[in-house]
């Protein structure tokens, strides 16, 4: 349960991305001194709750979904969430992640787990396993956020700049759509 | 070509998005809009090269006339009334960009041509922040063989402006396409690789005229591909010139 709060409420979630989506949003510097005031940031990589929150008025989503886990979290996301917005590439299109698409899961595997394997030097290590216990099965695609789940707000970059982050949640919080092609765009 | 214009039969005034224009005849809407300082948005179109009219992103609406027509091949007619925007062109316009996304793999944070690239930049004019359709992700080959030079397939919006430019400007004919539909691909000369072609004289200004990271130098890294285009309307009027 989360205190009763009049303030807005967020979270950013991370799937498959390289994080550098939460480094910008780190990279708005004092305006977080700011945004402190403005939200609760419920549940995010940066801070301890574990758990997805039962309800959450924002949540910004990193990275595309590669695996089951992802594609899991997302549906609670949605479930959960009053507004999505895909932040970033990665959850915009499908971006780097996307690019094993062209390939079978199979090859992947063989070029991750063996091709560029160090070389083996005991008999154990020459019995070649994939990981299978504790990791998320992957899927066959990685794709976009929005084809997965009903994604409201998407800011487009790789990463999307800090001044592009703070300019998408003050006009949210101002109750006003954002028009995020005039700060940010697709690689930016 | 330098014979004395009647200016009066010569002459046709039209209406462009509620504005008067004159124009010589033969000139075409798309022409006449961007002399008059209309913007119609074109990614195949190139001044200087044969019309192609194969992006469709120049689509208009004429008066009188139930289907869209494309601004750079349709020549201007006396008392024609024409509208550049409207809500139903702006949508076919978002679908054809978004459509060109899904088609190929365009990565842009990866690409050697971000930030110097006419289809992003065209996604930016038509306020796309995301692409609707599935994408297809096929799988298509980077052609390295050229010595200086570079063809990604997976950047190509196929708008044949290389084509063109080699045919005409350069008088190659080196680049051409094979296939139908998605399976449609730029070849150098008889499908081989662009290194072993014996008709590409090295020129480069296939590169410099596509919009995309499509053709590229090699050796270039991400964002670093700039293309120059400035070439093109000089070589055409000196062609233009001799007698």
């Amino acid at each position: 349960m989360t205190t009763p709060t009049a303030k807005p409420t967020v979270a950013t979630v991370w799937l498959d991305g390289c994080s550098g989506c939460h480094m910008s949003f780190l990279d708005l510097d004092e305006r977080l001194i700011t945004l402190a005031g403005l939200v609760d940031v419920l549940h995010s990589p940066v801070v301890d709750q574990k758990q997805f929150p039962q309800q959450v008025d924002l949540t910004l989503v990193e990275g595309a979904v590669s695996s089951e886990e992802d594609l899991h979290k997302a549906l609670i996301i949605r479930a959960r969430s009053k507004l999505v917005v895909a932040l970033g590439d990665c959850a915009v299109t499908g971006n780097v992640p996307a690019m094993r698409n062209y390939f079978d899961r199979s090859d992947l595997f063989a070029r991750a787990y063996v091709e560029n394997a160090q070389e083996p030097t005991t008999p154990e290590e020459r019995r070649v396993v994939l990981p299978v216990l504790g990791v998320p099965p992957l899927r066959p695609h990685a794709t976009a956020l929005h084809e997965v789940i009903k994604v409201d707000m998407f800011l487009p970059g790789c990463p999307p700049p800090a001044d592009a982050i703070w300019y998408l949640l003050t006009e949210i919080l101002a109750g006003r759509t954002p028009a995020t092609t005039t700060v940010s765009r697709f690689g930016k | 070509m330098n014979t004395p214009v009647d200016i009066a039969t010569e002459s046709i005034t039209l209406r462009i998005d509620d504005k008067d224009v004159s124009c010589r005849k033969g000139e075409t809407v798309l022409q006449v809009a961007r002399e008059n300082g209309i913007d119609i948005p074109t990614l195949c179109y190139m001044e200087g090269l044969t019309v192609w009219g194969g992006c469709r992103l120049c689509m208009v609406e004429i008066a009188g006339s139930p289907k869209l027509q494309a601004a750079c091949a349709t020549v201007c007619t006396e008392g024609m009334i024409i509208s550049t925007q409207s809500p139903r062109l702006e949508n076919y316009r978002r679908m054809i960009v978004e459509l060109l996304f899904a088609e190929r793999n365009h990565v842009c944070s990866v690409c050697v041509s971000n930030g110097h690239c006419e289809l992003q930049t065209m996604a930016v004019k038509l306020g796309i922040d995301h692409v609707r359709f599935a994408y297809r992700f096929p799988h298509l080959e980077v052609d390295n063989s050229h010595d200086r030079m570079r063809m990604d397939h997976n950047r190509c919006i196929l708008c044949t402006r290389c084509v063109r430019v080699c045919a005409e400007i350069e008088g190659a004919h080196t680049k051409d396409i094979k296939g139908r539909g998605v399976l449609a691909a730029i070849i150098h000369d008889l499908d081989q690789n662009w290194g072993e072609s014996s008709t590409c004289t090295s020129c480069g200004k296939c590169v410099n005229i596509c919009p995309t990271g499509a053709l590229t130098h090699r050796g270039t890294a991400v964002g670093e591909m700039t293309k120059k285009t400035t070439f093109l309307p000089y070589l055409t009027l000196m062609r233009e010139a001799q007698p």
